[in-house]
């Protein structure tokens, strides 16, 4: 990774922060409603992973704090964003909301509120890529907490033995909601679990982006040589409760504030500055386009786009015309 | 037409299947080397291969989740759950992802599994082994569900479901894998939609659905021959969606109707049907509804107590009976 590519990443995180910090206000103001997941803080994750990856062309399955990993695999920020307003424009047309953003054309397969439903869902998608013999990989992002699904156990089994070209990326933010890791998890290090399934594993810092993307690399290489699944797990915090419902009473300041001062951002930036490849000014130039681009034309279009349409609450149940439901063009009448 | 057992058309109807097109696969427990409970898959795991006819581990919600997994890419699984029962722990990925996705991505994103599984009661199998679950699919929006009472209908429903875009559950029936039946030798695909005559009649409608449908011919026989009732027994192959019109249209002709289902009574089939009746043709009834079904209990075990908690064809002669006075 040279500097200009750092450049790069330095200026995407900042960009998802930005996003994000805009929805908290859109929840704010009542124009997103729902439940709504923030990514703040484990920003390192998802863009480290998705630097050492293709994205576009691998497939990407997560949770329900979506909006960072649709956008890293090439959703329109401004689409993204017109789905949590709810509008037409969406990118799934208003009907999937905050935690259900799908961009299938850019192979981002969905954010899923079943914390456990991805999984073997990534192993599917696997198990299709080597069926057809391509060469991209399944990437399956989840939290820690997800792990005490019956699905991961079920899933990451059988990726192991059918050597499914999938990877699994645990974002350790040591809390399942609002309950701690520790209160609730019998193995506290995640990577340690798929021992029991022979799948490879590491843990890393989730926070520095720069050791992300290079224990990314490897698994990555590893999936893609077609060896079978590998987990990697990033050690990492969110800023905000776990949804906007979250009061985030179960945390200590300290806790918080320990945190804060290994942020992602903040670790990147502090090095590019220090290495003279970046200056402060430069940083906040980056960031004031940042927030131009967010406020002039992310969330107009977000406001101004039309809702659905009600005459149309039913399409999308099922597909239209399909003549195999019929009995195809040879189908016998009854 | 040649005759073959049931199991012999599901069997066909996947070899052809996966002749036809490299990313049909099936999937199960014990479907590829055992060659399948049911021997559904029989064979076919020498002609296509381990990594087309899957021996998934024990693991239901797991190995139905990576086939739904899969068809996002466009393969399309049949997927066989041994036992219906154990449908239940797979409930999870069929009603949230399966019939979900297309819905929530706005119409980008399609689930086309096929799942096929047997219930019904048996010979003493149990309470956890004799489940009929079709109600708790039927109440699921945006899965497709059918249920063949003959090889023909389950070979050409087989064939319609691998290609239709919907997710759609087969519920087939454990007594019935060698029950045998004609079916075309030129291949056909049946409509996953609609319901059929399979009696003609006038006096009362009998609605029935995979094993039902044979208890309600055999009472429309005895009743036509001993009590001078001519019954008309409608098969209702298609539970979701239910066939409206054809409900209606055979109602608006017999003015009585009478549902027989083996699964208990309670937000099942019948109490559907009822509620079609009422909303479709309510003027044109001669007589009120009734629905004769399961006592609403888990099947036991004792063969006189599990013969006692489903309905028999004579208690379909018993009800049409009493409805008709005579």
């Amino acid at each position: 990774m040279n500097n200009t590519d750092k450049k790069r990443l330095l200026r995407d995180m900042l960009f998802s922060r930005r996003f994000e910090e805009h929805c908290y206000v859109g929840y704010v103001e009542r124009k997103i409603g729902g439940f709504l997941h923030l990514y703040p803080g484990q920003e390192a994750c998802a863009h480290g992973v998705m630097a050492a990856a293709k994205p576009g062309f691998d497939y990407v399955i997560t949770g329900y704090r979506d909006h960072v990993h649709a956008m890293l695999s090439g959703a329109d920020p401004k689409a993204v964003m017109a789905e949590l307003y709810a509008k037409e424009t969406g990118t799934c047309k208003g009907r999937g909301g905050s935690m259900h953003i799908f961009d299938v054309e850019h192979r981002f397969m969905g954010g899923y509120a079943l914390v456990g439903g991805p999984f073997p869902l990534a192993a599917g998608m696997a198990k299709a890529i080597k069926l057809k013999g391509g060469e991209e990989i399944a990437i399956c992002f989840l939290g820690d907490a997800a792990n005490n699904q019956g699905s991961f156990h079920e899933a990451l089994n059988m990726a192991s033995v059918w050597k499914l070209p999938v990877l699994y990326v645990c974002e350790n933010n040591l809390y399942g909601i609002g309950t701690r890791i520790d209160r609730s998890t019998a193995v506290l290090d995640q990577y340690k679990r798929v021992a029991g399934y022979n799948i490879p594993s590491e843990q890393v810092d989730g926070q520095d982006i720069e050791i992300v993307y290079k224990a990314a690399q490897k698994a990555v290489d590893h999936v893609r040589s077609g060896t079978g699944p590998y987990f990697l797990e990033l050690m990492t915090y969110r800023y905000r409760g776990h949804s906007m419902s979250d009061s985030n009473t179960y945390r200590s300041k300290d806790e918080e504030k320990e945190w804060i001062e290994r942020d992602p951002i903040n670790i990147l930036r502090e090095r590019l500055i220090k290495a003279k490849v970046l200056t402060m000014a430069e940083f906040k130039a980056m960031d004031k386009e940042i927030l131009d681009e967010i406020d002039n034309e992310i969330v107009p279009f977000a406001e101004q786009s039309p809702e659905p349409d009600v005459a149309e609450l039913e399409k999308y149940l099922f597909a239209e015309n399909d003549p195999w439901v019929t009995g195809g063009a040879q189908g016998e009448a009854s | 037409m040649a005759e073959i057992r049931f199991w012999e058309a599901i069997r066909r109807a996947h070899d052809e299947e996966m002749a036809n097109d490299p990313l049909v696969i099936a999937m199960g427990e014990d479907i590829g080397v055992a060659g399948g409970t049911y021997k559904a898959t029989q064979g076919l795991y020498d002609k296509y291969g381990p990594e087309r006819i899957i021996d998934t581990p024990i693991s239901e919600n797991g190995y139905t989740g990576l086939g739904i997994g899969a068809s996002f890419l466009g393969v399309r699984p049949i997927i066989e759950i041994m036992s219906v029962n154990f449908a239940w722990l797979a409930l999870d990925q069929i009603a949230n992802s399966a019939v979900k996705v297309r819905y929530m991505s706005g119409g980008q994103l399609t689930a086309p599994v096929v799942i096929r599984s047997p219930g019904g009661t048996a010979h003493q199998l149990g309470a956890q082994h004799s489940a009929r679950m079709e109600k708790v699919f039927m109440g699921i929006a945006g899965l497709r569900v059918v249920t063949p009472s003959t090889p023909r209908q389950a070979y050409g429903m087989l064939k319609s479901a691998v290609r239709c875009n919907d997710p759609v559950f087969i519920y087939e029936h454990e007594l019935m894998y060698n029950m045998k039946g004609e079916v075309p030798d030129a291949e056909f695909f049946h409509p996953l939609v609609g319901s059929e005559v399979a009696r003609e009649g006038k006096d009362v409608t009998l609605f029935g659905y995979n094993i039902s449908v044979h208890w309600c011919l055999e009472a429309a026989k005895l009743l036509a021959d001993k009590h001078g009732i001519n019954c008309e027994v409608v098969d209702l192959y298609c539970l979701s969606p239910l066939d409206r019109a054809g409900i209606k249209k055979s109602v608006s002709k017999t003015h009585r109707a009478i549902i027989v289902e083996e699964a208990e009574p309670a937000v099942g089939v019948g109490a559907e049907v009822m509620a079609i009746i009422n909303e479709e043709c309510f003027f044109e009834l001669d007589a009120a509804p009734k629905r004769v079904s399961a006592v609403n209990i888990p099947i036991p075990y004792n063969h006189a107590l599990e013969k006692a908690t489903i309905p028999h064809a004579k208690d379909v002669v018993k009800a049409v009976r009493a409805m008709m006075g005579k």
